[in-house]
């Protein structure tokens, strides 16, 4: 096989992959013209990366309740609620930053278990239990901050959003820490690709040609390290970062390598066929959403953190923007289909149109508009992908 | 002869790829019936999708006659004007909509927008009484089974004004009285003059009631056979369909027989939301090592539920009895406590309840048994991929990869990868539900072969089907149902279709 026509099958086998990937770039490109390359400057890289984390962390939790065939529009609500009981903690009773944390990740476990509870044991629909929770989450929001905002934070618990990683090995206005740990994990991502085109060749399976492979971890580094140079060059490696790699890195190999991930993909492509086949499907739903709660509450800490406050609005429609990104990242809307690297890049589509967006100084009016038209546009072309596949048979 | 009410003319039908219709010329008299027949995949749906305009004008070659003027249709719509009316397979009623509604669903008997409802419901019932079906109007149609529901498809055509009524595959899912008794309508409508074209597995039941038969291979018209000038036999058709002799539609099988592997002792099962209603009762049952059992009833008789109800509880309430493996009684209250004892149970709809259709092979095949392929937690993909592959190849699963999607494969090689999934489990005991439905005859003479195989492993082997002749051919001992009752028990050697019906009809007054 040539290396062209091993790089168009690739791109071809899955299109709706890779044409998610394929309008990231495009969309990204688009609005480094528009801004005059303000997009790819380094203080604006590192801003993205802070105003979106807690979208990205919610879109990860929720991309494996909509593969499960479920929906949460409680998130929104459950990062005010676990941002409002860490504020109580930390600055009313004067609590440690760390207690703050565990505080709200209890509140995000126990909702998570109530949710868990009526959609998996009780077999109420998720809409409706998520619905409700939505409406008391927020109800509970406003009855521990007394209607009031709490601010601000101590400076330590500040760090967790807002904090840098810098440093540690000097570098003159760039630095070289930064660069390192960029560097680590360009060389961690080739070596276990490698790991597993080793593991396939043993196994006797098709593996791209060595061109091609090495062509995709160069492009994949190459970009790796113009995204650490740029933050290097700003202020060092965001902590919050570090956070959302882990929970990425985490939840993939969840939902791509656990039994429990595939019990998850079963139970959204056939109900039916999962429970006669012994998946314990009410288990599954349940810690579904016992991890979907556990998740809004790291964003609610991280949203706190970063706006340095707990506010009775905290968090308002930040479902949507989770449940916009898993679908414009290919996730289906009837469930069994869906990745966290696409949630991912679609919750970065809506990411840099926004910011993008933000910095032509487009009114907040056309902004909504546009992030709609996105995501019809996104599903539209998901659905005219299909029928094209399905003719082709 | 010679007045044909449609004549196709050399339509050929290409997909991207596939040349799905070649050539195929086809002319049907008016006031027949006429069957159609081919292996699944052979074109037959297509044939019928080009001809009811599914596949609008323009997408074939070739020409359609209807009445003697060439059609040219763009949509279903077009075709249902001129009284072409296809039902599918699939049937399409709304479930929560009356009898009424569906049959004038989309045509609607209306006074200036307003939808009149007595003329409607006397019109319905007029219909109603024509295709013998005895139901008020205004019954939702989700409350009638399966064959009552076939009957309002018919009802919709007529009130239609149908000339040419189009059925694909109209008995698969009905018992034998609703087959006998839509058999019998389509005979009545042919004496009022409406053409009928049928696409049915049946073999029996074409040759019972076709004027005509046109059978179709790979894409091609192979030849057309006139039902009631020449005598022809199943095995005739078979021969048409394959283009080989099967001889015999059942592989040869000797059973060495061993112990005893399930009984099942006084099972008593209630229905799932009406705790009041007995849908099994008292049945006892054994299965022994190499032996494959057989169990027939007509629809409704609890066949189904009853298999279920032992594979974890997977169906039912107050579920009371004993089931013993080799002996030993065993708890099966969860589908995975069933499976970890060796019982394997293998769905009738398999499309539904038996595989995920958007996933690839390798994913169903493991589904049951991911542990398997698994450690710590942690699927270990490649050898996955391994054992999905040898099944792949000893099943003689046709696909190109084991990460080719389950949806696209035909429903052979879909019942195929079921049976790999479950013989992945490793089980002791197989319920086989319906093993060869919607699965063409080659593909059927596979699945025998492979049930022979796994008998001769010395697994037990529980067949339910409603083809009378499938048991006899290939099981040992055929246990009768009726009612929710076991009604008896025959070895092959002294069963027939006429004594095991007599059985399964037994009591069944009585028991209501």
């Amino acid at each position: 096989m040539t290396a062209m026509a091993g790089l168009k099958d690739l791109f071809t086998r899955n299109l709706r992959q890779s044409g998610i990937f394929v309008a990231f770039v495009a969309i990204v490109g688009l609005f480094t013209i528009l801004t005059d390359g303000v997009l790819l400057s380094p203080g604006n890289v590192t801003n993205i990366v802070l105003q979106y984390s807690y979208i990205l962390i919610l879109a990860i939790g929720m991309v494996i309740v909509i593969i499960g065939g479920h929906i949460d529009l409680s998130v929104g609500s459950v990062v005010a609620l676990t941002g409002a009981v860490s504020a109580v903690v930390v600055i009313q009773n004067n609590g440690p930053w760390w207690l703050g944390v565990l505080a709200g990740l209890g509140v995000g476990f126990l909702v998570g278990i109530w949710q868990g509870f009526w959609v998996a044991y009780v077999g109420i629909p998720s809409f409706i239990v998520t619905l409700a929770g939505m409406l008391l989450f927020r109800g509970m929001t406003l009855q521990v901050l007394g209607n009031i905002s709490l601010s601000p934070f101590p400076a330590e618990y500040q760090r967790i959003a807002g904090g840098f990683l810098n440093g540690f090995l000097g570098g003159e206005g760039i630095d070289v820490f930064t660069l390192v740990i960029g560097a680590i994990a360009v060389l961690g991502y080739a070596v276990s690709q490698y790991r597993t085109r080793l593991g396939r060749l043993k196994y006797q399976q098709v593996v791209e040609s060595m061109p091609i492979f090495i062509t995709k971890i160069v492009l994949v580094g190459l970009v790796g390290m113009a995204f650490t140079y740029q933050l290097a060059r700003s202020r060092g490696l965001p902590i919050v970062l570090i956070i959302l790699g882990v929970l990425v890195i985490a939840y993939t190999i969840v939902t791509t390598k656990t039994v429990f991930g595939r019990h998850v993909y079963a139970i959204g492509g056939n109900l039916s066929a999962a429970q006669l086949s012994g998946v314990k499907v009410k288990r599954v739903n349940f810690w579904i959403f016992v991890n979907m709660g556990m998740l809004a509450a790291v964003a609610g800490v991280v949203y706190s953190s970063r706006s340095n406050s707990a506010q009775p609005a905290a968090g308002n429609m930040f479902e949507l923007d989770a449940i916009a990104a898993c679908f414009i990242g290919g996730a289906s809307t009837t469930g069994g289909v869906g990745r966290v690297t696409g949630a991912m890049v679609g919750g970065l589509i809506m990411a840099v149109m926004s910011n993008g967006m933000q910095l032509m100084g487009i009114d907040q009016s056309v902004q909504q508009m546009v992030k709609g038209l996105v995501l019809l546009l996104a599903v539209a072309f998901d659905i005219y992908n299909k029928r094209r596949a399905g003719a082709a048979r | 002869m010679a007045n044909p009410i449609l004549e196709m003319q050399a339509i050929t039908k290409t997909f991207p790829g596939v040349k799905a219709l070649q050539d195929v010329s086809m002319s049907v008299e008016r006031g027949e019936i006429h069957a159609i027949c081919g292996e699944n995949g052979a074109g037959k749906s297509t044939l019928m999708k080009v001809l009811s305009g599914v596949y609008p004008h323009g997408t074939y070659e070739g020409s359609i006659l209807f009445e003697g003027d060439e059609v040219q249709f763009g949509s279903i719509n077009d075709s249902e004007a001129k009284g072409i009316v296809i039902i599918h397979q699939e049937l399409a009623l709304v479930p929560f909509l009356s009898i009424a509604e569906n049959i004038f669903l989309g045509n609607e008997r209306s006074h200036r927008g307003l939808i009149d409802w007595n003329l409607a419901n006397s019109e319905a019932a007029a219909l109603l009484a024509r295709v013998g079906l005895n139901e008020l109007p205004v019954t939702p149609v989700g409350q009638l089974g399966v064959g009552k529901q076939q009957l309002v498809e018919i009802a919709k055509a007529l009130s239609k004004q149908v000339k040419l009524l189009i059925l694909d595959e109209p008995t698969a899912a009905l018992n034998d009285n609703d087959s006998e008794h839509l058999l019998g309508l389509l005979r009545q409508l042919k004496e009022q003059g409406i053409t009928s074209i049928m696409i049915s597995h049946k073999l029996n039941e074409i040759a019972e009631i076709a004027d005509t038969t046109t059978i179709i291979r790979d894409g091609r018209t192979v030849e057309t056979l006139d039902m009631v000038a020449d005598e022809v036999t199943q095995e005739r058709i078979i021969r048409g369909m394959v283009g080989r002799d099967l001889g015999h539609r059942f592989p040869p099988h000797e059973s060495h027989i061993g112990d005893e592997v399930l009984r099942i002792e006084d099972w008593t099962v209630h229905h799932p939301t009406d705790p009041e209603r007995v849908v099994v009762e008292g049945a006892n049952l054994t299965v022994r090592a190499g032996e494959i059992v057989g169990l027939a009833g007509l629809m409704g008789a609890g066949r189904t539920e009853l298999a279920m109800s032992v594979f974890g509880r997977s169906y039912g309430s107050r579920i009371t009895g004993k089931v013993f493996l080799h002996g030993q009684e065993i708890r099966v209250a969860s589908v995975s406590e069933a499976i970890s004892h060796g019982i394997a149970y293998a769905t009738e709809d398999r499309k539904k309840y038996g595989l995920n259709l958007i996933e690839d092979i390798k994913s169903n095949i493991s589904a049951a048994s991911l542990s398997k392929v698994s450690t710590s937690g942690f699927v270990n993909s490649n050898e996955e991929i391994k054992v999905a592959e040898g099944f792949r190849q000893s099943m003689n699963i046709k696909a190109p990869t084991v990460l080719a999607l389950t949806g696209k494969l035909s429903g052979g090689n879909q019942q195929k990868v079921v049976l790999s999934k479950w013989l992945f489990t490793d089980p002791q005991v197989l319920i086989l539900d319906e093993p060869t439905r919607g699965i063409d005859v080659g593909a059927k003479y596979e699945i025998y072969t492979l049930i022979n195989k796994l008998a001769e492993e010395g697994k037990a082997v529980l067949v339910i089907s409603s083809e009378l002749p499938e048991l006899l051919g290939i099981c040992n001992r055929i246990y009768t149902l009726a009612a929710g009752r076991i009604t008896g028990v025959m070895p092959r050697e002294q069963a027939t279709q006429e004594n095991l019906m007599e059985l399964m009809t037994k009591e069944r007054d009585q028991v209501r």
